[in-house]
């Protein structure tokens, strides 16, 4: 076959069936049966429009592509195996910032290539043409931005950079504001300069989209950094769609589009679960500034505490069991001991189930995949909307490493931060154990009303030492 | 009617997001970890463009550039991906 069928046929039409794959492969990817399937399409189609690129490339020197393939593969590989699952967050964040900078060094290196390699006369924008040579700083602004954008949520993931606290620069939306307009402005300088000069405009504008990431990220508290990653991903999305611009790729222009519309649409439902806007989880600074109330209202007066023996002695006569899982019960890697738990109350016949918030762990959906790491089975999972009902009937309610999700203040005082936002009703069932470290505040930097209920009992811990006391003592009934 | 290519692009651009968002509000909160990974590993298809930048084995600025796009999307999207299997792979065994 000669290259200019392979060219004009044989490269579309496999584009086309990439496009297609990854299409069901996001279908089939969001029903449980099927998601496994649909990941294993994405990627087929993923290799695909490899093989598109490489067939249209045509024969050229191979040596740089596939070492760097190779060295990409290993690492991400490395990556993949070694990662805990209550790391997921984090690597997501990781990746994504990988995929950010990647395309604006694509965009970078074209430009290199055309524009100052080449050493042509005339304006960026004649040698480039005009679309070109936008993109070309777009891809540069946004992928900047993506990259430390994530590696700063990466960081405060963690808990690194002041506890994942908020980072408050004085006059900071000015800075911010004032810094992406001059990124702006040195695009357009960079368009619209001679060949030879535009490499500082360039040079410019990726430095201050680099430190943009950085600006916009660090004033975000970290209980919002879940929503963070997700608009990172969009973003990513979006800077590989300006990369496929600037390469005139339809399927990266697509993939990179619809990237961009899902991470959009998640970081509406996951704001929608936390009852904030947009706006309000960006601009940031939540839990520090409006703290709210006297400081003499945050400290707790009569609060229960009880140990692991006595918490026994009432799951021994429950009847009905529902377990919140949160944060806590991430970072103590409790998920499988909190099923041995389950499992044995359920051997003596006690009913049991999980109530998962929306927002649950440090994503939708997060808490959901560590007990299914743990084989909980699917149909015990409960979302907040079918179980708020049934903790009037239950006996003992278990909150694991949870703390605003469960906090009634959200549903009774409208001047609490937290006002509106939704949570479980644990407060309704007859007993309620809370298994935390302390009673330092959650995310939203408020004291929980929950743990000064009468009939609620403070076990103070870590989620997993304290299930596995727990454990001990109910095989001992 | 004729559309330059930049027009067509625009046109694809905006389509494709309609589809992005169509087919992703129909997705159960479960799936909402997952299916992140799994967009994100489909956004590393910048690989795609980093290929066409590194095609001489020359050490230029440019190929250099469009090598380390080549490294960083491949994390991208061999990680994205293994890494939503691993997730799902969980979701599948309980069904057991």
């Amino acid at each position: 076959m000669s290259q200019e069928v392979i060219q004009s046929t044989v490269v579309p039409v496999v584009y086309l069936l990439s496009m297609i794959l990854f299409i069901f492969g996001i279908k089939r990817l969001s029903k449980v049966k099927t998601a496994r399937r649909g990941n294993a399409l994405a990627a087929v189609g993923m290799l695909l429009a490899i093989v598109g690129a490489l067939l249209e490339l045509g024969v050229v020197d191979y040596r740089w592509i596939a070492s760097g393939m190779a060295i990409g593969t290993i690492i991400g590989l490395l990556f993949a195996i070694r990662v805990q699952m209550t790391s997921m967050p984090e690597m997501v964040a990781l990746f994504n910032g990988f995929g950010g900078i990647a395309s604006a060094l694509v965009a970078t290196s074209i430009y290199w290539d055309k524009v100052v390699q080449r050493a042509p006369a005339g304006t960026v924008y004649e040698v480039l043409g005009t679309d070109e040579a936008v993109t070309v700083m777009l891809s540069i602004l946004i992928g900047g931005i993506t990259f430390t954008g994530s590696l700063i949520a990466l960081f405060k993931l963690q808990g690194k950079l002041k506890k994942g606290q908020p980072i408050l620069l004085p006059a900071r939306h000015f800075i911010t504001f004032g810094l992406l307009l001059g990124a702006l402005v040195l695009g357009g300088l960079a368009v619209a300069a001679a060949a030879p000069d535009s490499v500082m405009w360039v040079l410019a504008l990726s430095g201050a989209s680099l430190i943009l990431g950085i600006l916009l990220t660090i004033p975000i508290g970290g209980a919002d950094m879940p929503v963070v990653v997700s608009l990172l991903n969009s973003y990513s999305g979006v800077a590989a769609s300006m990369a496929g611009f600037v390469v005139g790729n339809p399927v990266l222009i697509i993939a990179g589009a619809m990237v961009g519309a899902a991470g959009l649409i998640l970081t509406q439902i996951m704001c929608v679960a936390m009852n904030r806007s947009l706006l309000n989880v960006l601009v940031g600074g939540f839990g520090v500034t409006d703290g709210g109330g006297g400081s003499g209202s945050d400290e707790y007066t009569s609060v229960t505490s009880c140990g692991a023996e006595e918490t026994a002695m009432l799951l021994e006569n429950a009847e009905s069991v529902i377990i919140i899982p949160g944060y806590g019960l991430a970072v103590a890697q409790a998920q499988h001991a909190v099923r041995e738990l389950a499992d044995m109350l359920k051997e003596r016949g006690t009913k049991v189930t999980y109530a998962i918030h929306p927002v649950a762990g440090r994503m939708p959906g997060h808490m959901n995949v560590l007990l299914a790491e743990a084989d909980v089975p699917y149909e015990e999972l409960l979302e907040m909307d079918v179980i708020n009902s049934e903790f009037k009937n239950t006996d003992v309610v278990i909150v694991l490493g949870a703390n605003d999700v469960v906090n009634p203040a959200a549903t009774k005082d409208p001047a609490s931060p937290i006002a509106g936002m939704p949570i479980l009703n644990a407060h309704e069932a007859r007993a309620v154990f809370v298994v935390k470290r302390s009673l330092s505040p959650g995310y939203a930097g408020i004291k929980n009303e929950l743990f000064e209920y009468d009939n609620t009992m403070m076990v103070f811990g870590d989620a997993k030492k304290v299930l596995q006391e727990l454990i001990g003592e109910v095989k001992n009934l | 009617m004729t559309m330059g290519p930049l027009l067509i692009g625009i046109y694809v651009f905006v389509l494709a997001g309609f589809v992005g968002f169509e087919m992703i509000t129909k997705v159960p909160p479960t799936l909402h970890t997952p299916l992140m990974s799994g967009a994100n590993a489909i956004s590393g298809i910048t690989v795609v463009g980093a290929v066409a930048a590194a095609t001489t084995g020359a050490p230029t600025v440019a190929n250099i550039l469009g090598a380390l796009a080549i490294v960083t999307a491949t994390i991208n999207v061999v990680g994205g991906f293994l890494v939503t299997d691993r997730m799902l792979r969980m979701f599948g065994k309980k069904k057991k």
